[in-house]
């Protein structure tokens, strides 16, 4: 009798529990945060074009800057990639593609990010020739050139790694493809603000990385929906 | 006395059994310990198959002073390497990028990519050519370098590129291949006369940021990857990982990189079908035809 009790309350409890569980709405706990500098930041230089007549007559009266380190108003860090380097379960790589544009002999963006096997699509918008040179250790290393008016060059990464870009012929080109495992991340703009949304329950650590200086890590607790707030100061020098 | 002179005989003995003892740690001090990452690794060149374990010994006899015990290309030589003279710092075999490949960009080459590249040397750097030794030492060397890095047992050999046979060496297709020297802008590092001095030349620095200089085609028949016009073919298609030089296999469809072949030909100081062919044509029709450079079609300008 107890037995067929107990039975017909599982019966009723376990699908009742696992409907439950199913209901729970997306994951909303978030950290935001700020990422900022103390010290004095180097100057960064304006980039001579002169060797590619085309790109320094299209950023005459607008010369570019190196872009290693780059700040904004009220000592913001921008460029700094703020990513779950620890605690999340991973998710499939999202078919979405990826673009990273040549244009005035600049990498736009300077940092791209993305999940390994994503599609990444590289462009050419200038009139001249450049030469992509993605230089990984733990992935493949290659060089295409891409000619101006050639069709975009596909690619993907299939390991993790931060991987510096550069192109030869235009030795000023700098940029990084960030190759991780999480689809929580954020990079900084002028104002260093992030946030990484739709975070699940759980303990994470929330790492910064700035192509010049060393990463900083943080733990942090979600339970819920909260939002927690978690700061990076990167320490910088003027050389 | 006849026990005197057996503890003498003994004495002797003793002593030329300490003597030989003494030499063995000798050869054990320069017995120098190689660090490779990687199981015992085979090469397969035609029907030679390479061995590891027996390259190891002609590893460390030829090939350790410069490219070093660790595979990295920092052997005891290497500093004396001036890359500002453009000479090449000898190649690291644990990164696993290597210059002259049958393969497409981004892939491994094939074993016998890497014996042919050992065969022939590296013109303009330090590296000879490796002849002298039979064709079993060089496979077994092949081996062996792969044991300097995983990517050997992660990842297999890229399938070579294909190339059409030969089209007809004719002023059409030299003047077709100037085209493509001037529309895919071989001009901006190798120079307008293909002597290495381009607008881009001077900055060029390899992965380990050490200054490279782009080929000089006026100065000899050789280059590092090979002399022939194949040769010629699979640099330009497949690129020289790890130096400046891009991959054009994406770009350039496989017969029209015949004409850019002859074109080359003709910046070299040679006596080649080719030149044959342009130094009359250009010059009866030197003035009609415009220079290549940034003024040109393509110039970006």
């Amino acid at each position: 009798m107890r037995f067929r009790l107990a039975l017909m309350l599982a019966l009723i409890l376990l699908p009742g529990t696992a409907m439950l569980l199913l209901a729970v709405p997306p994951s909303s706990g978030m950290i935001t945060g700020k990422v900022t500098y103390t010290g004095t930041p180097p100057k960064m230089k304006v980039i001579d074009m002169a060797k590619e007549p085309g790109c320094a007559k299209e950023h005459a009266t607008d010369p570019v800057h190196f872009e290693s380190v780059v700040t904004g108003p009220a000592d913001a860090l921008e460029w700094v990639v703020v990513y779950v380097s620890a605690g999340d379960k991973g998710s499939p790589a999202p078919a979405q593609t990826v673009r990273y544009d040549q244009k005035g002999c600049q990498y736009l963006p300077h940092v791209a990010v993305m999940q390994p096997n994503q599609p990444l699509e590289i462009f050419n918008s200038d009139g001249w020739a450049h030469n992509i040179h993605p230089m990984p250790k733990v992935n493949s290393e290659w060089n295409k050139s891409q000619p101006p008016g050639t069709p975009p060059i596909m690619a993907k990464w299939e390991k993790p790694e931060f991987i510096p870009v550069k192109c030869n012929i235009h030795p000023w080109m700098h940029g990084y493809f960030i190759v991780i495992n999480t689809s929580h991340y954020s990079v900084t703009g002028k104002d260093g603000d992030f946030s990484l949304k739709g975070l699940p329950p759980g303990k994470y650590t929330v790492t910064a990385w700035q192509e010049q200086y060393t990463s900083q890590s943080q733990e942090v607790t979600i339970a819920g929906s909260e939002t927690k707030t978690v700061n990076f100061v990167f320490k910088v020098l003027p050389y | 006395m006849k026990s005197n002179a057996i503890v003498f005989v003994l004495l002797l003995g003793a002593a030329g059994l300490l003597l030989t003892a003494g030499a063995g740690p000798c050869w054990a001090q320069i017995d120098i310990n190689i660090h490779t990452v990687t199981g015992p690794m085979e090469s397969h060149i035609g029907n030679v198959t390479g061995y590891s374990q027996q390259g190891r010994a002609y590893y460390r006899r030829y090939c350790i002073g410069c490219h070093g015990p660790n595979g990295d290309g920092d052997g005891e030589n290497a500093m004396w390497f001036d890359t500002t003279m453009g000479f090449a710092k000898p190649r690291d075999f644990t990164a696993a990028v290597f210059k002259c490949r049958s393969t497409p960009t981004g892939t491994l080459p094939t074993d016998q990519d890497l014996f042919d590249a050992m065969t022939r040397g590296f013109v303009t750097t330090n590296m000879p050519q490796w002849r002298p030794l039979t064709e079993d030492k060089r496979a077994d060397l092949v081996a062996f370098i792969k044991s300097f890095s995983t990517k050997w047992e992660t990842q297999k050999a890229g399938t070579p590129i294909n190339i059409p046979p030969e089209t007809p060496i004719n002023i059409e297709s030299i003047l077709r291949g100037r085209e493509l020297f001037q529309k895919l802008e071989c001009w901006k590092c190798h120079g307008p006369e293909g002597h290495g001095d381009g607008p881009a030349a001077s900055t060029l620095t390899d992965d380990k940021g050490n200054p490279i200089r782009p080929y000089n085609f006026s100065i000899g028949s050789r280059f590092k990857c090979g002399e022939t016009n194949h040769d010629l073919y699979r640099i330009f298609m497949t690129g020289l990982d790890g130096s400046p030089m891009p991959s054009f296999a994406d770009l350039i469809k496989p017969n029209d990189a015949w004409d850019l072949v002859h074109f080359l030909r003709t910046l070299q100081p040679l006596e080649t079908p080719e030149a044959a062919l342009w130094k009359p044509y250009f010059a009866a029709h030197g003035k009609e035809i415009k220079p290549i450079g940034p003024e040109a079609p393509g110039g970006g300008n």
